[in-house]
């Protein structure tokens, strides 16, 4: 049954006789070779290739192809020219933030202190430390700038594929419909972690350039060291992270529904909107627990002594059910999806 | 169904697609791909041969019967089949940004069962088949219409591959083109390997088929070997024609000799040949003194066969 032993020589059971002499290869059929120059014969061609691999090859292992179509995704996000820029713009906003902060550091912070929630406590620090620059520009691009770039990347996941009609041929390969969309969610996760990182990395540089370092006086009252600062930074880059994984959880179900990547991109921000237009109508507080967003500012725990870590346990939960049920989502849609594109 | 999936690349049995809208792309299909053939499936535009070739590769789920590739049941033999098939389905599509050769190993990248430490050496191989070599390192997106077909055909012979299904190859392709691709799957069948190509028109694909099979509104018409399906209507139509300005006497011959239809035209006299030996009606007709200037037998063209069976005419199906 290789391609070797299966040469020319056709047996048709049925109907009988026919077969055979009709199907007695390629060769009966008068052609002569058009010599073009263009598709060229390879002498020995491709079954030479096939002959030598085949004794040598066991099939790789299960773990790593997975692998390698992980770094094919990877390789496609993280070379793609748009999400570069998208990463370029999370990368430029604390220090747009920074510098604003350093040219009017006075009377914004007095601002911020007054306005709604905790982000305002953090902005009036950052005068006094640059450390909480990173704090401050995570809890403001939290709320939009890093959705939009999550539903960027994650929304298109699917969409972009079958709309640009790749899907069908990553289908045939075959990457096997399961281990293609955990792939994809695995990718998105990881860009949700780059995103984040760009934002913390910036912020951190141009808040040491810009304003005093050293140790912390954290919201409690409490200080601790630069050091430790920084590992508290570790911890809300975490938490970030799998705060906006659960908005990919959300962009990749969207992303099964169309083969227009622009409207899952488009959906998962409409739903971001709408959710935060949601979550500051008092009349619906008790609703707020359940909303996504509502949680992903949840960190300023990390700012106590000790860490508080009741609020983000609870948003994490809030994590693992999102990420849980639209994951579950996109699976049932998509491994009974026609591919039609 | 008498045969045995061992000696067959593709058999299908009952396989049917009705769309949720009750559209009926595929109507119980009964198709046998015998291994080692290279099978034409033919058919107008929007016969269902696509949606087929989707059911076929696991894209789309038939709502009805079922189906084998490579003597594996699918779709649960999906991850063991479809590395061993080469597939261009509906047109290239790659990443536009992408080099050639880039594109090539993305879809490696997705094959559980391709050896990455191999990748480079049969990416070079596939580009060099389908003369794509000089343009590897060019990105997608400059490529013209026939590069980008001829990509597609390269993405398909990735692998050692016991099956190709190549849907409408010679799409976009000048005629220089549509002869290299001929000439390249000529060359793959001769290595073994069975090629399933679809096409809407028969001259594409009948000098380089062994088998046929042909679909009409989504129903399989016929299928068989070239030699079967000209046999289809090989009794009602062969039929000699007669140049000579004697057409009154040459239509007499021809009666005479027993043929039917006999009728007369301008400057030629034509009947059915039937079963009368062509070098009989010649010795006749000199025979009763009728001027030939010309005899001509004309056989039944597998094109008729086809126009028979789908309909002439740009109609598109469904």
């Amino acid at each position: 049954m290789s391609t070797v032993d299966g040469t020319g020589i056709v047996t048709e059971a049925e109907p009988a006789g026919k077969g055979a002499t009709a199907g007695s290869g390629p060769a009966a059929v008068p052609e002569r070779s058009s010599g073009g120059a263009g598709l060229r014969a390879v002498p020995g061609g491709l079954s030479a290739g096939a002959r030598e691999q085949a004794p040598a090859s066991r099939p790789p292992g299960a773990l790593r192809a997975w692998w390698r179509l992980l770094g094919s995704e990877a390789g496609l996000t993280f070379r793609r020219p748009r999400n570069l820029a998208v990463l370029a713009v999370l990368a430029a906003i604390p220090v747009l933030i920074g510098v604003v902060m350093r040219l009017f550091a006075e009377p914004l912070a007095a601002g911020a202190a007054d306005g709604p929630g905790n982000g305002g406590a953090i902005f009036a620090q950052v005068a006094g430390n640059g450390l909480f620059l990173t704090f401050a520009a995570l809890s403001l691009l939290v709320q939009l700038m890093l959705p939009v770039a999550v539903a960027v990347v994650a929304g298109d996941a699917v969409a972009g594929e079958a709309g640009a009609g790749t899907l069908r041929y990553l289908l045939t390969a075959p990457a096997g419909r399961t281990r293609l969309l955990a792939v994809k969610y695995g990718n998105a996760v990881l860009f949700c972690l780059a995103a984040v990182s760009v934002i913390a990395v910036s912020a951190l540089v141009i808040g040491l350039a810009l304003f005093p370092a050293g140790p912390i006086t954290l919201l409690s009252g409490t200080t601790i060291s630069f050091a430790e600062g920084l590992l508290r930074i570790g911890l809300v880059v975490l938490y970030v992270t799998a705060g906006m994984a659960a908005l990919a959880a959300v962009a990749l179900a969207l992303s099964t529904l169309t083969e227009a990547a622009i409207g899952a991109i488009a959906a998962t921000v409409v739903a971001v909107i709408v959710t935060q237009v949601l979550s500051v109508v008092p009349q619906l507080s008790w609703l707020h627990p359940y909303l996504l967003p509502q949680w992903w500012n949840g960190f300023d725990g990390v700012l106590r002594d000790p860490v508080a870590t009741a609020e983000m346990g609870q948003g994490l939960l809030v994590f693992a059910a999102y990420t849980a049920i639209f994951g579950s989502i996109a699976w049932a849609r998509f491994t009974g999806k026609d591919i039609t594109s | 169904m008498t045969t045995g999936a061992g000696d067959h690349s593709i058999v299908t049995r009952g396989l049917t697609k009705r769309f949720r809208g009750g559209q009926v792309a595929v109507d119980d299909l009964h198709l046998s791909v015998p291994r080692g053939s290279v099978f034409g499936f033919l058919g107008p535009n929007g016969s269902g041969k696509t949606t087929t070739i989707r059911m076929l590769l696991g894209l789309v789920t038939p709502t009805g019967g079922a189906w084998e590739l490579l003597g594996a049941p699918m779709p649960g033999g999906i991850p063991a089949a479809l590395p061993r098939v080469g597939a261009l389905v509906e047109g290239p599509a790659f990443y536009p940004y992408l080099s050639g050769e880039a594109n090539l190993r993305r879809y490696d990248a997705a094959d559980p069962a391709a050896d990455p430490r191999t990748a480079s050496r049969r990416i070079a191989l596939a580009l060099e088949r389908v003369g794509l070599s000089a343009a590897a390192r060019k990105r997608y997106r400059a490529y013209s219409l026939g590069m980008r077909q001829r990509l597609a055909i390269a993405a398909a012979l990735l692998g050692p591959r016991e099956l190709l299904v190549l849907d409408e190859p010679t799409n976009g392709l000048d005629p220089q083109g549509t002869r290299e691709v001929r000439a390249l799957v000529k060359e793959i069948a001769a290595d073994g390997t069975t090629v399933f190509v679809s096409s809407h028109l028969l001259a594409e694909v009948e000098q380089m088929c062994t088998h046929l099979g042909v679909m009409r509104t989504g129903r399989l018409v016929a299928q068989g070997s070239l030699a079967e399906l000209r046999e289809l209507n090989a009794g009602e139509t062969a039929v000699v024609r007669v140049e000579t300005p004697d057409t009154a006497e040459a239509a007499s011959v021809l009666a005479g000799l027993g043929l039917a239809g006999v009728r007369t035209g301008d400057g030629e006299a034509g009947a059915e040949l039937g079963a009368v030996a062509p070098e009989r009606i010649t010795a006749a007709l000199v025979a009763a003194g009728v001027a030939v200037r010309g005899l001509a037998v004309r056989r039944p063209s597998l094109e008729d066969v086809f126009v028979g069976l789908t309909g002439e005419g740009f109609d598109v199906d469904g």
